[in-house]
Order: C-alpha cells, then sequence, then structure tokens
C-alpha cells in the first residue's frame, strides 16, 4: 500500500491520489510505446551499421519518423483470420502477451525520491510496492500464456511446434533470471525496488551492484537468461524464418502480430529497466557525490531521469549489439545450457554471495 | 474502498470457478482456473499476505497451470460428452445448497469472536517491519526443518513424474 | 451520493464474507470433482478446493496477526505443485494406454 494511504486520509484523499495515479499511468504508457516504436528503428540501424550499410534513412532526417509509417504500415494491412483457428484464444493470446508486457513497468521506479509531489508520494514510480522485483518475476510467468495459446490455437503444426520450443525456452530461462536476483536481494536485504537502488547510492560508480557489490557473475547470468527470456539472438530460434516458418505467430496479421511484436521490444525495455535498478545503480549518477547535486527543483527532478534512461540505452545497445554479432543457438544446445550450465552458476552465486554476506 | 474492491474480486473469482463448472472444453476450464487464482492473489494482498499473493502468481498461475495448459494442447482430448443428468439433483440439489448457505452464512456472521478485517495489516508488533521480513524469519528460524524437507518431496515429485510420464518400454516414441 | 452511501462504501469488509467465498469456492470445487467427466477438469477442481483452503488460511492469519497461517499457505502452495506435476505425469501414462481421457470409460484395471 502507498505510504500515503497509510498515514491516514488527512494528508491526500482518494480522489487526488486517484487522479494523480491516473496521470502517471498514462504518461509512462505513452513514453513507453513510444519507446518500443524508437527501439524498433535503433535496431534497425544499429544492425545495419554493424552490417556495413545504413538504416532506414530516407523517411524524415536520418530516418526518424521511420516507426510512424511503420505503425500506420500494420494498422493498414488486410487482418486475416483463418478460419479454423480456435477463435476466442486466438485473439486472446496477443493481448495477454502485450498487457503483461506493458504492466511491469508499473512498479519500476524511474527518478528519484527525494522530489515528492502534494500529499508525499512519490512522482517517480507509479506503485511502491514492497515485494516489486516477485511482482516483476511473476509477470514475467504469465507471458509464458500468451506464447503458448497462439500457437496452440492456430491449428497448425508449425505454430504448435514453435510455441512449444518457446514455451520451454522461456521456463527454463525464467529460473536462472529469478535465481541470479537473489544474490543483489540478500546483499541489499529487501525486495523494493527503490531500496535496493538507495543501498547503491552512497559512492557512485563504486557501490553499484555491478562493481562494489561484486554480482559481475549474476549481471551475466541475468543478461543471458534476459536475452533468451525475449527471444533474441543469440537464442531467437522459435522466430527464425529459416527453421520454423515462423513460428508461433505465423497466422498472425497486420495489428495482432504488431502487437506480438511491440511485446518482444516492450519485454526488452522492462528487462533493461529491471537491470540498471539491480545491477546499475538506478537514477543515481556514476559520479556520486563529486559533482554536487544544483538546487534548482527542475534540475534535481531531470538528471536521475537522464542517468536511468541513459543506462536503460546501453542496455539496449548492448542486447542489439549481441543481436548483430553472434550466431544463433540450436535447440538442444540452447536447453542443455540453460539447464546444465547457467541454473547451477546462478545457484553458486547465490552460495558465494551469502557466505560474503554472513562473514561481513 | 476496501468494500468495492472486495466485491470486484471476490466477484471475479466466483464468476470464474463457476465457469470453470459450465465450460466443456478443458482449455477453457483451466484458462478459468488461472483468473481465479489471480483474483484470490488480489484477496490476500488485501489481507496483508503480500510474499504469498507474489508467490500465488507465480507459483500457481504462473507455473501450475502452466502445466496443466500444456497438458490440455498436448493431450488434445477435446470437448468432453455430456452424460445422462439426472433431475432428481437439480430439483433438490440446488434448493438443498440455497438452504446450507443459508445456515451458514448465519452462524458465521453471528460469531462474536471474528472481527472486520484492516486493509493489508501487517503482521509484527513492531510498525516498519514488513510482513516478507516477519515471515522469512519464522520459516528459516523456526520451521526450517519443514522448508528442507519439502525440498525433497519436490526432488522426489520431479523424479516421479519424469519416470511416469516418459515412453515405456513397447511404445512407439519419439525417440529417447 | 449522500453521506450514507459514502459512509458504507469506507467501511471495512468483515472476515466473514472472506470465509463465506472460501466456502462457496471450496462448494464449487466439490461439485467440479464430482459431475465432471473430462479426467484433467476434476483435477483442476482439487486445485481449486487447495485455493480455497488457502484463503480460509490467509483470512485466520489476519485476524489472529499469527504469521504461522501464511507459513502454512506456503507449504500448501509447495505440496500441491508437486502433486500436481505427479497428477498429470500419471494423466498422461493414461491417456497413452486407454486414449480417452473420459472419466467413464477408464473404469477398469485391465483393458
Amino acid at each position: 500500500m502507498p505510504g500515503s494511504l497509510r498515514r491516514g486520509k488527512n494528508s491526500v484523499t482518494i480522489l487526488q491520489f486517484f487522479l494523480w495515479s491516473l496521470l502517471k499511468i498514462i504518461v509512462v504508457t505513452v513514453v513507453m510505446l513510444m519507446s518500443v516504436a524508437y527501439t524498433v528503428l535503433l535496431e534497425r540501424k544499429l544492425v545495419g551499421r554493424i552490417q556495413n550499410r545504413w538504416g532506414p534513412s530516407r523517411v524524415g532526417p536520418f530516418g526518424l519518423l521511420q516507426p510512424l509509417v511503420d505503425g500506420a504500415k500494420s494498422f493498414l494491412k488486410e487482418d486475416i483470420i483463418p478460419t479454423s483457428v480456435y477463435r476466442p484464444l486466438y485473439l486472446l493470446a496477443p493481448i495477454i502477451a502485450l498487457t503483461c508486457a506493458l504492466v511491469s513497468i508499473g512498479v519500476v521506479p524511474f527518478g528519484s525520491p527525494a522530489v515528492t509531489g502534494p500529499g508525499g508520494f512519490h512522482i517517480f514510480e507509479i506503485s511502491d510496492v514492497n515485494i516489486g522485483l516477485l511482482l516483476i518475476l511473476g509477470i514475467t510467468s504469465m507471458s509464458v500464456y500468451g506464447v503458448a495459446l497462439a500457437g496452440w490455437s492456430s491449428n497448425n503444426k508449425y505454430s504448435l511446434l514453435g510455441s512449444l520450443r518457446a514455451s520451454a525456452q522461456l521456463v527454463s530461462y525464467e529460473l536462472a533470471l529469478g535465481l541470479s536476483l537473489v544474490g543483489v536481494v540478500l546483499s541489499s536485504g529487501t525486495l523494493n525496488l527503490r531500496e535496493i537502488v538507495e543501498h547503491q547510492a552512497t559512492h557512485g560508480l563504486l557501490t553499484w551492484n555491478l562493481f562494489g557489490g561484486l554480482q559481475f557473475v549474476a549481471f551475466f547470468i541475468y543478461l543471458t537468461a534476459a536475452y533468451a527470456e525475449t527471444n533474441r539472438s543469440p537464442f531467437d530460434l522459435p522466430e527464425a524464418e529459416s527453421e520454423l516458418v515462423a513460428g508461433y505467430h505465423t497466422e498472425y496479421s497486420s495489428m495482432k502480430f504488431a502487437m506480438f511484436f511491440m511485446a518482444e521490444y516492450a519485454n526488452m525495455i522492462n528487462v533493461g529497466c529491471v537491470a540498471t535498478l539491480i545491477f546499475l545503480g538506478g537514477w543515481t549518477s556514476p559520479f556520486g557525490d563529486l559533482i554536487p547535486m544544483p538546487q534548482n527543483i527542475v534540475f534535481r527532478s531531470l538528471l536521475p531521469i537522464f542517468w536511468f534512461v541513459l543506462k536503460v540505452f546501453s542496455f539496449l545497445f548492448l542486447y542489439v549489439w549481441v543481436r548483430g554479432t553472434l550466431p544463433r543457438f540450436r535447440y538442444d544446445q540452447l536447453m542443455n545450457f540453460g539447464w546444465r550450465y547457467l541454473m547451477p552458476l546462478a545457484i553458486l552465486n547465490i552460495v558465494a554471495t551469502s557466505l560474503w554476506v554472513a562473514y561481513k | 474502498m476496501h468494500l468495492i474492491l472486495f466485491i470486484l474480486f471476490a466477484g471475479i473469482c466466483l464468476a470464474g470457478a463457476v465457469n470453470l463448472l459450465l465450460q466443456t472444453h478443458p482449455i477453457n476450464s483451466a484458462l478459468s482456473l488461472i483468473v481465479v487464482m489471480t483474483s484470490l492473489a488480489v484477496l490476500y494482498l488485501q489481507l496483508g499476505a503480500e510474499f504469498l499473493a507474489a508467490a500465488q502468481v507465480i507459483v500457481y498461475a504462473g507455473a501450475i497451470m502452466v502445466l496443466f495448459t500444456f497438458v490440455v494442447m498436448l493431450l488434445n482430448a477435446g470437448r468432453e460428452e455430456r452424460t445422462r443428468g439426472s433431475r432428481a439433483a437439480v430439483v433438490v440439489g440446488f434448493p438443498a445448497v440455497a438452504v446450507l448457505l443459508a445456515v451458514a452464512t448465519t452462524v458465521v456472521q453471528h460469531t462474536p469472536k471474528l472481527g472486520t478485517s484492516t486493509f493489508g495489516d501487517t503482521m509484527s508488533n513492531q510498525p516498519g517491519a514488513t510482513n516478507l521480513e516477519v515471515l522469512s524469519g519464522v520459516l528459516f528460524t523456526k520451521l526450517l526443518l519443514p522448508f528442507e524437507v519439502t525440498s525433497v518431496l519436490i526432488l522426489v515429485a520431479i523424479l516421479g513424474s519424469v519416470a511416469l510420464a516418459r515412453f515405456g518400454h513397447g511404445e512407439k516414441g519419439a525417440g529417447e | 451520493m449522500n453521506a450514507d452511501s459514502i459512509q458504507f462504501f469506507q467501511q471495512e469488509v468483515p472476515l466473514s464474507w472472506y470465509l463465506l467465498l472460501s466456502a462457496v469456492l471450496f462448494a464449487l470445487g466439490v461439485v467440479g470433482f464430482l459431475i465432471k467427466r473430462n479426467l484433467i477438469t476434476v483435477f483442476m477442481s482439487i486445485e481449486l478446493m487447495l485455493n480455497a483452503v488457502n484463503l480460509s488460511f490467509v483470512t485466520f492469519a489476519h485476524q489472529w496477526h499469527a504469521v504461522k497461517g501464511q507459513i502454512f499457505v506456503f507449504f500448501v502452495m509447495v505440496v500441491a505443485a508437486a502433486e500436481a506435476a505427479v497428477g498429470l505425469a500419471i494423466i498422461i501414462a493414461v491417456f497413452r494406454a486407454r486414449s480417452t481421457l473420459a472419466v467413464d470409460r477408464i473404469d477398469l484395471m485391465k483393458l
């Protein structure tokens, strides 16, 4: 429960709280959808540059209006629904995928909690939940349904095979993802995302969980598991066009296919946000206290957001860089790697971290 | 506020449970059960059990029901057939259920010791200790042995289900 | 929206309502177990019964401020997970042997 309501109704009325939350939700959702569109552009341009060609550069300056044109194209394409699909689940699956991808951003704090709104609640996060990290893991595990139901309802053997492979991959790497975060939880002592960032805020770069918190192994496990969770290279066998036609979204066209596409990129952004909060210090600046914080209220609220966005952007840059560089895993290599190497490594990391915490 | 949230999510819960019974195809029943479990998770949040709400979503709705969904999808047994219902069951059954429910309601409403709930109460006496801290404080100190025994239980269950579900000798398998 | 209805909406929920909801869910689970003809749906009714009992435990843990109620729910969830895994493996084995999931047809020990 948000702290303002627990302090009693005299600090802010329910209506005010409701309206402020609605405003925050609208702003964050709009920013999230725009980021998804521009992440697609980022990927296309970056992969193009890696392959020694320009990315999209005709529409608008440097191709910056390309996402708008892509959105218009997706909207206006003919929406084909094959007759033998199981309609309720066929229509439900992209909704589940996109909803789970967009909801996780609700517990992510993206700015400094020092700047508060009227009534004392945080402006820069939608909700401050004590178990924020567990909720993000829970929503990630619900997104398996989007993939599984899409493949089965399409009534097509390629879709079914693709969705089974994709769901098995998702479920296997979810374990490694969750276990890699336990080390950070042990050293911070809380599951609250805001408090985890505040534990890293003391000396700038050196106290981030990646460097000073000694969680670099956990960071690499998280990175690898995140690539597998979002079905991106080098783990993108379920959607590789040369392997399984198009996997679980073979039978989808126009807006429903665009929803799956958006869900994948929104998942990338979510994973990037969680990684910056947990390993890279969230909204704190890497210089720590060396550069004094300006007293102007506008700077004090915008500067942490700038650092947060910069870190998420560098994470996405790493994502696209890996996609353009590494070849694809085969399916049995993928499952072998997840269960026999990544999960024991994550458990070893937990044991090592708990010994370190007990020693301190 | 608490009342509105309770009525909304209890209604969703009951609707999902009734839908589980009314649907013929097991995949629809599985999806209704997922709806029931997530609305129960919200009810746990209202009763102050934050960790249990997250565990309900992660374990029950996100893992056990995925298992059910996969089995329904893979076995693909189709819609169930209608058997002959019994007229007596409907004529006697529904009024009997209504009477029993009325008796239970009266008894429970007039129990003096049950009070009202407070929205998201914390467990411990000290203010500021979260539900997670109190729960883990008891789970890892006083109840450590049952906790370790459950890990053995899960290991046994994994081995058992793998042994039961693999292709036996004499069956055509997909290569193993 | 007069003062009375605002008063009504701001009151807390009596705990007996949670217990009644749990009882109704349990009863629906029992009904499902008895009337459904598909093996997987029968198994899902069992899970519904377990969830109803979990709600009762959490309600009483809330009333008596005892965290052991919540810990018991945790153990019930673990046991339900183990039971679901083994039960579904058995259902798969039965389907392989009988090629049907209808409860009425799986009534003899030997084919």
